[in-house]
């Protein structure tokens, strides 16, 4: 029965019972967009680790150059996790821009739930991410960080990470068939987001002026209890994750709502 | 059935912003089907036809779903498998198997549902050696023969056909119209779009002429062709639809 919408959203119910039915579909397209990206061999995947290794090499030395002092090897650390952190989400986000717009003809010929596509862009930058896990293991060694039960603060923090990565990916995505050069805003955006949260430096650095730029930044919170956790060793401060969390679950119903609310033009619209 | 289209080429954020100094509007309301209303009973074979731009395809999107209507129901029993202009949304960088894949999966069917009819596709549209090569390798008769082959594979309770039928080379034709005469014996509801009347007329129960969003006449295949060529204006001196038209040749 396919009934018009008065309040422009989709029954929800029975949109998330489809959307459950046919969750292989999301899987499945991961898997083709990392084998496009040759993910599934080895060079590929060392190709990809490559460049988060690269750029925390390069920022390490950008910021002892400035400065004029090192962290040392713990800073690395803090930079590194940091970075695979920011990384996941922008991944993410980077894959689910192109997801709508490059899925043209599926979405003009099939009926299922659009939001498959933004959520298999999500799952493609978990798969990347998971890698990325290991490489930082031998650094934490070496940096010596602390080791022990708190570790296990990490499983929610990238839980509120990935809601934040879903509900931001759902936005970007439905925004790009309206926006076609949202793309290219979004690069420049993204470069922005990794100077304006706490990687390149501590959270707790930032001076009192720009602390605005620490409220109003949705990682920033979910940066800080990372951060916390995995080079300082103590358990995360419950202020950051609530506020993480928070500004997490809020992004994703909003780009939930933005989303289902609007993918019955994607069909005329691409 | 209104939709609301873009008249820009790329709609992008700047020439928004540029427009909104200048006060223009680029939103097109299309009213692509008007009071069209009609049913088809389980089973039966319901033909489409019009000229080019009549809402044929809106109306087949529309009954898939895909779709919504601004106003009426549309309400559908059964499951729906449709081959709609030729593409079943084939991602050309992909390989013939994974386009299968990601096809079988987005329409519904389980992993194990699949399997089983994967080999079966493969075997109907004869394409085994060429399954793990990239769609944008295939010849486009390769390509609707692949199409083809996935949409009556389903078997689908309620078909939607979209001026596919026509492909391939003269063995696949036979093939496929052998295979749709076949699912129009069978206990299957098909809505047949096609510009091939013959096949209308042979292949149909009802039929029904769109024309500018507008249903024109819902009536048997023949008096409905018979209406709608005298309308084009293509009729020979007897005033019967010639071979040309009726894709005969």
């Amino acid at each position: 029965m396919y009934e018009p919408h008065r309040v422009g959203l989709p029954p929800i119910g029975s949109y998330v019972r489809e959307l459950w039915r046919r969750r292989e579909f999301a899987f499945e397209l991961s898997r083709t967009s990392l084998r496009a990206q040759h993910f599934d061999t080895v060079v590929g995947q060392v190709w990809l680790l490559h460049n988060p290794l690269l750029l925390s090499c390069v920022y390490f030395v950008l910021v002892d150059i400035i400065r004029q002092s090192t962290g040392g090897i713990v800073f690395f650390a803090h930079l590194m996790a940091a970075l695979f952190a920011y990384h996941f989400v922008t991944d993410a986000l980077r894959q689910a821009v192109k997801s709508v717009t490059g899925g043209g003809r599926l979405i003009l010929n099939t009926a299922f739930p659009r939001i498959l596509l933004p959520a298999s862009s999500v799952l493609v930058a978990v798969r990347k991410f998971l890698p990325t896990v290991l490489v930082f293991i031998p650094v934490a060694f070496i940096a010596e960080i602390p080791f022990g039960a708190h570790l296990l603060w990490v499983l929610p923090i990238v839980a509120l990470l990935l809601v934040l990565a879903a509900g931001l990916s759902m936005i970007v995505a439905a925004a790009q068939v309206y926006f076609r050069d949202l793309k290219t805003f979004l690069t420049y955006g993204l470069r922005v987001w990794l100077y304006a949260s706490p990687i390149l430096y501590y959270a707790s650095e930032v001076p009192d002026r720009y602390q605005i730029l620490l409220v109003v930044n949705p990682l920033a919170p979910l940066l800080t209890a990372w951060s916390d956790v995995i080079d300082r060793g103590l358990s995360p401060d419950p202020a950051d994750l609530a506020f993480g969390a928070a500004w997490a679950f809020a992004l994703f119903v909003a780009g939930a709502l933005f989303f289902m609310s609007r993918e019955r033009e994607f069909a005329v619209r691409l | 059935m209104t939709y609301r289209t873009s008249l820009e080429r790329a709609p992008t954020l700047k020439s928004t912003l540029m427009r909104l100094g200048r006060r223009q509007r680029v939103i097109r309301e299309i009213e692509a089907l008007k009071g069209v209303s009609f049913s088809v009973q389980h089973g039966k074979v319901l033909g489409v036809v019009g000229a080019n731009g009549a809402g044929k395809s809106t109306l087949m999107r529309t009954v898939a779903g895909i779709l919504p209507p601004s106003s009426g129901r549309v309400e559908v029993n059964g499951r729906v498998s449709t081959l709609l202009s030729l593409g079943v949304g084939f991602n050309r960088r992909l390989t013939g198997r994974e386009n299968v894949v990601l096809g079988g999966l987005a329409a519904g069917l389980t992993r194990a549902e699949l399997r089983e009819k994967y080999d079966e596709i493969v075997e109907f549209a004869e394409l085994e050696d060429f399954m793990d090569m990239p769609m944008r390798t295939y010849s486009s008769g390769m390509y609707g023969r692949l199409a083809f082959a996935v949409a009556v594979t389903m078997h689908p309770d309620i078909l939607l056909i979209d001026e596919a039928l026509s492909v391939g080379d003269a063995r696949f034709r036979r093939k496929s119209f052998e295979r749709m005469r076949e699912l129009c014996g069978e206990d299957r509801t098909i809505l047949l779009v096609s510009h091939a009347l013959a096949s209308i007329e042979k292949l149909c129960d009802d039929a029904i002429w769109l024309h500018k969003g507008r249903m024109q006449m819902w009536d048997e295949p023949a008096a409905v062709i018979e209406a709608y060529t005298e309308f084009l204006g293509i009729t020979d001196e007897d005033h019967e639809p010639d071979p040309v038209t009726m894709e005969d040749v």
